[in-house]
């Protein structure tokens, strides 16, 4: 970074003949805005306005079809105290999060942990690996993973559990599972994260009588943290916004018995098909503050357990 | 270095060898769950109605092509080639629109000053984290007034105003990596900020604006819920939505065509994958690490 920042110029010959000036300060600010013009009409038109819009929306009642009707604080009061569903979409949602991402992270982090020292078949188990990832989103691996899990599906045979998909205790487990099955995209971060602490490090370990286990809590720990940190992130927020496999696997019901039934997708229902979208709206503000609460205690706690080798000890 | 060579020769050696075929093996095993459910997909969307329901086994007694024929024939009297067509346009769309403003933002943030330069960023970077529902309900309002429910526009303009900034931020991380020496010399050769971007930085940038068209296209192939939304006449729905239409008109015995047109839906990020799985692997893992 320190070196590019050598002007290059003053190392050639004076050719300040020929050099053109320096554009103005002004003119090249104005080019910056030209670049960043499309963004900006976006950052603008299609995320705050609309958050502001939606902060107004969740404090009426809103149908689409006749003008907003101003209610104070009713639909976040009716939430919280009269919407039994309501607390049922969040608890499912949060039995959801907490089975789904610790899962998901820990197989990745064991496979990333067999693939860092494999000799041969490395790069081509790290790709079928990452495969369900891309594919796992889809509308047709959820229906997939609806029959496979349905009464004679695959799982019911197997275990003689009878399917998942229909009992209340059950079917949110396969969904979960259906998010760790794309274990892929964090087990290849976590690799390459792996692959980035230098050997030197080991060496040392192995020189002062440090054991494989030892090396893995002293060295591996601390130098993935970071990384750690990163997947953790970002998968729990993904993991609030759980839709497509709840929908699929309830036909968009979210059932059997609400049991599926995720904040997202109870909140599509109050909003798309009971027209309801000030309830809707006020919903997705408790939500983005939700998200915004976990991203920051997650941050918060980071100090204490996330090591930034280039800050030295913190 | 010394020490490793002395430790490993230290160590006998048939132990290591066995360790790492357990590992193979474990690895082979895990692989084999991991993809049945793909082979099951496969295997059903080839089987007879009554193996569907009756038949425990994974393989089809004899195989039904014909499924794949009633695949073709689509749902809802749309032909599948149109589902196909207008799964195509939105994600052809989508991949212009974000390749295009997300290169333009990204150059703005990682190569040139203006005001606001560091708060703006940081905003950026806060939109990677914004809940897509938070915005979801007046983004439908305000296309809704436009009368754009129900087009394609609400599923593709907001690409072209670079509202993924999960790609900005890669591009950014790409382009920082880049020598600042390129543009000083186009600049004392005469280039302004345009002829730099499309001239110097824009070739150089191609690996990160690869990896952006791939993911645009998979992530807007498998999209659902905005379609879902958006989307009410069926000779405008997508392959997804068509799926789910499929499942909710027909009973198990459709099993088998259902499980075809599946097939035929995941088609395109197969061979998406097949083609560009280094792209996808590695932009996947430089996303994780320089941030």
């Amino acid at each position: 970074m320190t070196t590019t920042d050598i002007p290059a110029p003053t190392a050639r010959p004076p050719r300040t003949a020929t050099l053109p000036k320096r554009r103005p300060k002004r003119e090249r600010e104005g080019a910056a805005w030209v670049f960043l013009s499309p963004w900006v009409l976006g950052a603008i038109v299609l995320t705050l306005l609309p958050m502001a819009v939606s902060l107004y929306l969740s404090f009426t009642d809103y149908d689409l079809f006749n003008a907003p009707h101003w209610v104070g604080l009713r639909n976040y009061t009716q939430m919280f105290t009269e919407d039994p569903r309501y607390w049922r979409s969040v608890t499912t949602t949060l039995t959801y999060v907490v089975i789904a991402v610790p899962l998901q992270l820990a197989l990745a982090l064991g496979v990333a942990l067999a693939l860092k020292n494999m000799r041969r078949g490395k790069g081509f188990y790290r790709s079928a690996f990452y495969a369900p990832s891309l594919l796992g989103a889809s509308m047709s691996i959820a229906l997939v993973w609806r029959a496979i899990f349905n009464d004679g599906g695959t799982v019911d045979n197997l275990l003689g559990t009878g399917g998942w998909i229909n009992k209340p205790g059950w079917s949110l487990l396969a969904v979960a599972l259906l998010t760790v099955w794309q274990f892929g995209a964090p087990m290849v971060i976590f690799l390459a994260g792996l692959q980035q602490i230098p050997a030197e490090l080991y060496e040392a370990a192995a020189v002062d009588g440090a054991g494989k286990w030892r090396q893995f809590v002293s060295v591996t720990v601390p130098m993935l943290s970071p990384v750690l940190f990163f997947n953790l992130v970002l998968q729990t927020i993904q993991a609030f916004q759980v839709f497509t496999p709840a929908f699929a696997v309830s036909g968009g019901k979210g059932g059997p018995a609400d049991s599926t039934l995720v904040y997202t997708l109870y909140l599509y229902d109050r909003g798309f098909v009971a027209s309801h979208m000030g309830y809707a709206s006020a919903m997705a503000w408790v939500l983005l503050i939700v998200i915004g609460v976990v991203t920051a205690v997650l941050f918060r706690t980071s100090r204490a357990w996330v090591f930034y080798a280039s800050e030295g000890e913190r | 270095m010394t020490a490793t060579a002395t430790a490993s020769t230290a160590v006998p050696r048939k132990p290591v060898r066995r360790g790492r075929l357990a590992v193979h093996l474990g690895c082979l095993v895990a692989l084999l769950v991991m993809l049945y459910p793909l082979a099951w997909l496969l295997a059903t969307s080839l089987k007879p109605a009554d193996e569907v329901i009756a038949s425990l086994d994974l393989l089809p007694g004899h195989l039904e092509w014909s499924n794949y024929k009633t695949a073709l024939d689509g749902v809802n009297d749309v032909s599948i080639w149109r589902l196909l067509g207008n799964s195509l346009l939105i994600a052809g769309g989508a991949v212009v629109g974000n390749v295009i403003s997300c290169s333009l933002a990204a150059y703005a943030f990682a190569r040139l000053r203006f005001r606001l330069r560091g708060p703006l960023f940081a905003f950026m970077i806060a939109t990677i984290m914004l809940p897509h529902h938070a915005v979801l309900i007046p983004q439908y309002i305000i296309f809704n007034k436009l009368g754009l429910v129900n087009t394609y526009w609400p599923l593709i303009l907001p690409k072209f105003l670079a509202t993924e900034a999960f790609f900005v931020f890669l591009i950014v991380q790409f382009m920082r990596g880049l020598p600042r020496e390129l543009e000083e010399a186009a600049r004392i050769d005469g280039c302004g900020p345009f002829r730099s971007f499309f001239q110097v930085i824009l070739p150089l940038t191609r690996p990160a604006l690869i990896t952006t068209a791939i993911f645009t296209f998979i992530w807007t192939w498998n999209d659902f819920f905005t379609q879902l939304i958006y989307l009410f006449d069926p000779d405008k729905f997508t392959l997804t939505l068509a799926l789910r239409s499929f499942v909710d008109a027909s009973s198990q015995s459709a099993f088998g065509p259902m499980f075809a047109m599946s097939v035929i839906a995941l088609l395109p990020i197969v061979l998406f994958f097949l083609a560009f799985q280094r792209f996808l692997v590695e932009g996947m893992a430089s996303s994780g690490l320089k941030g």
